[in-house]
């Protein structure tokens, strides 16, 4: 029955699909839908080929759904070296403006590669690391295999469509023009869909788990998932000029428009990048250092507060703009409120190694792991100290800003995610050990250097570019046109854009090591995917 | 699920805490206390934020906000930063608009004239440096003049400067606008004839050329373009029309941009800045003046 329900629905959608595309009236549009319609044929051909095929008959109730998770941490590591490489080159083009190539103006320029990179880095690499992670977390500290049957592949694959759509309308020029929220209605409309599908698996297998108590990682994991739905509904509030076409009107304007986008893109870093990631570390490091998690107090405490003052935290974003101060005094009090919520989560990580601290020597996993909890909490400082008006008059719109970002994303929401890879691929390939530890030495160190050239680079050009910006003469004249503060960062963008390529290198050896353990491995004698009877 | 079952069951060690009792995939959790520094930095800033908001405007009221004790506002901290500015420099900018324009020089008036460089310099590089470039070097390729050379089109004067610099060269907001128009000659000459004008304008600029075509282009010259390049090429100022003979090119001087310029013309446009001479005018006089002064002083002033 269910299988004619979704040949039904796949046949709609295909038809709708194909009667949207002929009357598409921009081209983006037209692409998208022909790019629907072809999948939703090649789904519902699919379909029809399994349909009243007999089903094998024993349903795995009683082993861990690892399907979905073994092709996500695939399409993670996959996602990162696009990413990454898309980063690295549009790096170079600030230092090198040769490289918006005359014959790709209008489609390889830096801004559209720009959000190719950002929501490559976050929303491809980060998002299906979340995904990933958490299917994994949430059945294992559950014991209960996934909710929900096939929809937990419906979440994986539908976000990778979400991610395809993206991407390819950032370079064909579709934009809502919100950062980290540039796609356009009807590719927002989807991701609803996904993520709705998303909270259900998750909130699914949390009901039927077989443990007294809900493990701290599925808290931050739950917090990110239904966090984000609010803040991804609420932003992306539009009236489209026409159902057929890819444009679409805010429902805000102005201020409230600018109040809106930043209490968004702020807690798009608070619940994705930080929430998220923290459910990750919760799980990883207790396991790959073998002790337990430092304190269950303190997890409990942080968590709250984290949650609590992060969605508040958003304003700092508009200091000196047309926001009333008012607004702007309380994003900055609320950002220095929430230092010590932040830094609840680093001593957590890092405690946890006490009694096993010698590990770091032999375990480059674990180094990898932990440094990422330094870097967390590095940029967990940066941030609340940015965030007050006086420094933020100096940094904000310096290149201080994209180097905060990059401590925190390369150097917390990467390492840790490579972390995650390198714990959860022999596992979910059944091998005893990662095919080579030299490797993962090699790219803990070509990522580590990386981010010190990135980060001391735009440490180095954000002050000086917002020193030379607000310089006066004794007379009250500025010294400086904004041209001569582009090219004293020259230099500066070089070494960043080789820390790009370091970073990047790194990610290339570890997709190598990776590839590498699932196909040479060896085997381990036992399977792990069984979940333990109760 | 109890502690045996779990293959991969945390072993404790000696000396540690206790635990919850709980265990998730084998993962514990120590009943260790929250870390009192990390708690009383937390009610620090928590204090620290209260006191904030009771000194700064914060809390949204009704159709207001409080204030804030110390009466600061963002908006009130920029206007006091340029008034006290203006203040200082209120009397020097109220001499520079009395005086006559060459009077602002180093040996006269070196306040004045200090006052001027400085302030023409940031006014350039804020509004001017978006076309002539921040070292006031122009850019060919889109026909901005280079501003440091001795080789002017409307006169390098302090006053043609000036004037230059109030209204601006062939816009439609100020009347007094500095206007000419050259004649695109693309359906009015043969090709031929455009060939050979080209090459005559190459020979008397000294660059290489065909002299056939150039004797021929001569007569083209003298009949189409002499009454505002005048008769041997050297360009008149009142209407705007460049020195063809010297190395200097507005737009380029090779072939294809002579020949672009003869067959569809130029039309370069600045706008005006003098506020009292039209509404499309940022500047004051004052501004205007330091400006005029600070880039006849760039090297080729006359």
């Amino acid at each position: 029955m269910l299988d004619y329900v979704k040949l039904l629905i796949l046949g709609l959608v295909a038809v709708l699909a194909a009667i949207a595309a002929s009357y598409a009236r921009d081209m983006l549009y037209m692409i998208h839908m022909i790019l629907v319609m072809v999948t939703a044929t090649g789904l519902f051909l699919w379909q029809l080929r399994r349909t009243d095929e007999p089903v094998s008959a024993e349903v795995l109730e009683t082993e861990y759904m690892d399907g979905p998770v073994r092709v996500g941490v695939a399409l993670t590591a996959f996602w990162g070296v696009v990413g990454f490489l898309v980063g690295v080159f549009i790096a170079f083009q600030l230092a090198y403006p040769q490289l918006n190539f005359d014959w790709a103006q209008g489609y390889m320029n830096f801004g559209r590669l720009r959000p190719l990179h950002t929501s490559a880095v976050i929303f491809a690499f980060g998002g299906t690391a979340l995904i990933a992670s958490s299917f994994y977390v949430v059945q294992r500290t559950s014991a209960a295999r996934m909710w929900g049957g096939g929809l937990a592949w419906f979440v994986l694959w539908g976000y990778q469509f979400f991610i395809v759509l993206a991407a390819t309308s950032y370079i064909l020029g579709g934009s809502q023009s919100r950062e980290y929220a540039e796609p356009e209605w009807y590719i927002d409309l989807w991701l609803t869909v996904v993520w709705v599908a998303y909270l259900a698996v998750f909130m699914g297998t949390l009901i039927k788990r077989k443990e007294p108590h809900i493990y701290v990682a599925n808290w931050f994991y739950l917090s990110f998932i239904v966090t984000v739905a609010m803040l991804h509904v609420v932003n992306n509030l539009a009236v489209p000029v026409s159902i057929f076409g890819s444009r679409s009107v805010s429902l805000f304007s102005g201020v409230q428009d600018a109040m809106t986008q930043w209490w968004y893109g702020h807690n798009a870093v608070g619940f994705f990048l930080t929430a998220g990631f923290l459910g990750m570390m919760y799980y990883f490091i207790p396991k790959q250092a073998e002790r337990p998690v430092y304190s269950y107090k303190l997890s409990i405490i942080h968590f709250w507060a984290l949650i609590f003052i992060y969605i508040w935290a958003g304003p700092h974003h508009l200091h000196y703009t047309a926001l009333p101060d008012w607004a702007s005094t309380l994003g900055m009090v609320f950002s220095i409120v929430l230092w010590m919520p932040s830094w609840g989560g680093m001593i957590n990580g890092l405690m946890t190694l006490s009694g096993a601290w010698d590990k770091l020597r032999t375990d480059p996993v674990l180094r990898m792991m932990v440094t990422s909890v330094a870097f967390y909490g590095m940029s967990t400082f940066e941030g609340p100290m940015m965030s007050i008006r006086a420094v933020n008059s100096l940094s904000h719109y310096t290149d201080w800003t994209i180097g905060h970002v990059h401590s925190g994303a390369l150097g917390w929401n990467g390492m840790i995610t490579f972390g995650m890879l390198y714990y959860l691929v022999p596992k979910l390939w059944n091998r005893q050990a990662l095919y080579s530890l030299r490797m993962v030495s090699w790219h803990y160190w070509l990522a580590t250097i990386g981010i010190v050239l990135y980060a001391a680079s735009m440490w180095v050009t954000g002050i000086m570019e917002g020193l030379m910006w607000r310089e006066v003469d004794d007379q009250g004249f500025l010294v400086n046109s904004f041209a001569d503060t582009v090219a004293a960062k020259f230099p500066m963008y070089v070494v960043r854009g080789l820390g790009g390529v370091l970073y990047l290198g790194g990610a290339l050896i570890m997709a190598y090591n990776l590839w590498m353990t699932v196909r040479k491995g060896v085997a381990k004698a036992t399977t792990t995917a069984a979940a333990p009877a109760e | 699920m109890t502690e045996e079952k779990h293959p991969e069951e945390q072993k404790l060690q000696e000396g540690d805490p206790d635990t919850t009792g709980h265990s998730w995939d084998g993962i514990k959790e120590f009943n260790n206390p929250l870390p009192r520094w990390w708690l009383w930095t937390f009610y620090a800033t928590i204090v620290w934020a209260l006191i904030y908001t009771v000194l700064y405007p914060a809390w949204p009221l009704v159709s207001t906000s409080t204030a804030g004790i110390l009466g600061y506002s963002t908006r009130g901290e920029v206007a006091e930063d340029i008034s006290s500015f203006e203040a200082m420099n209120a009397p020097v900018r109220a001499e520079i608009e009395e005086v006559e324009l060459a009077a602002i020089n180093p040996d006269d008036n070196p306040d004045l004239y200090n006052y001027a460089q400085q302030g023409g310099e940031a006014l350039f590089m804020t509004w001017c440096s978006q076309c002539h470039g921040s070292g006031a070097a122009g850019v060919q390729a889109s026909g901005y003049p280079n501003l440091l050379d001795d080789d002017w089109l409307w006169g390098g004067s302090l006053d043609e400067i000036h004037y230059t610099i109030s209204h601006g060269i062939r816009n439609e907001d100020d009347l007094d606008a500095r206007y000419s128009e050259m004649t695109a000659f693309d359906e009015i000459l043969t090709d031929e004839e455009i060939d050979s004008v080209v090459q005559y304008v190459r020979s008397i600029s000294d660059q290489e050329h065909d002299s056939t075509l150039a004797s021929a282009g001569e007569e083209v010259f003298l009949n189409n373009c002499a009454s505002c390049h005048m008769d041997d090429g050297t360009g008149d100022r009142f209407l705007g029309a460049p020195n063809l003979t010297d190395a200097i090119w507005l737009y380029g001087g090779d072939v294809a941009s002579i020949e672009e310029t003869v067959r569809y013309s130029r039309f370069g446009v600045m706008p005006p800045w003098s506020a009292e001479a039209s509404d499309a005018g940022r500047l004051s006089e004052a501004e205007v003046r330091s400006l005029a002064v600070y880039v006849h002083s760039l090297g080729g002033g006359e």
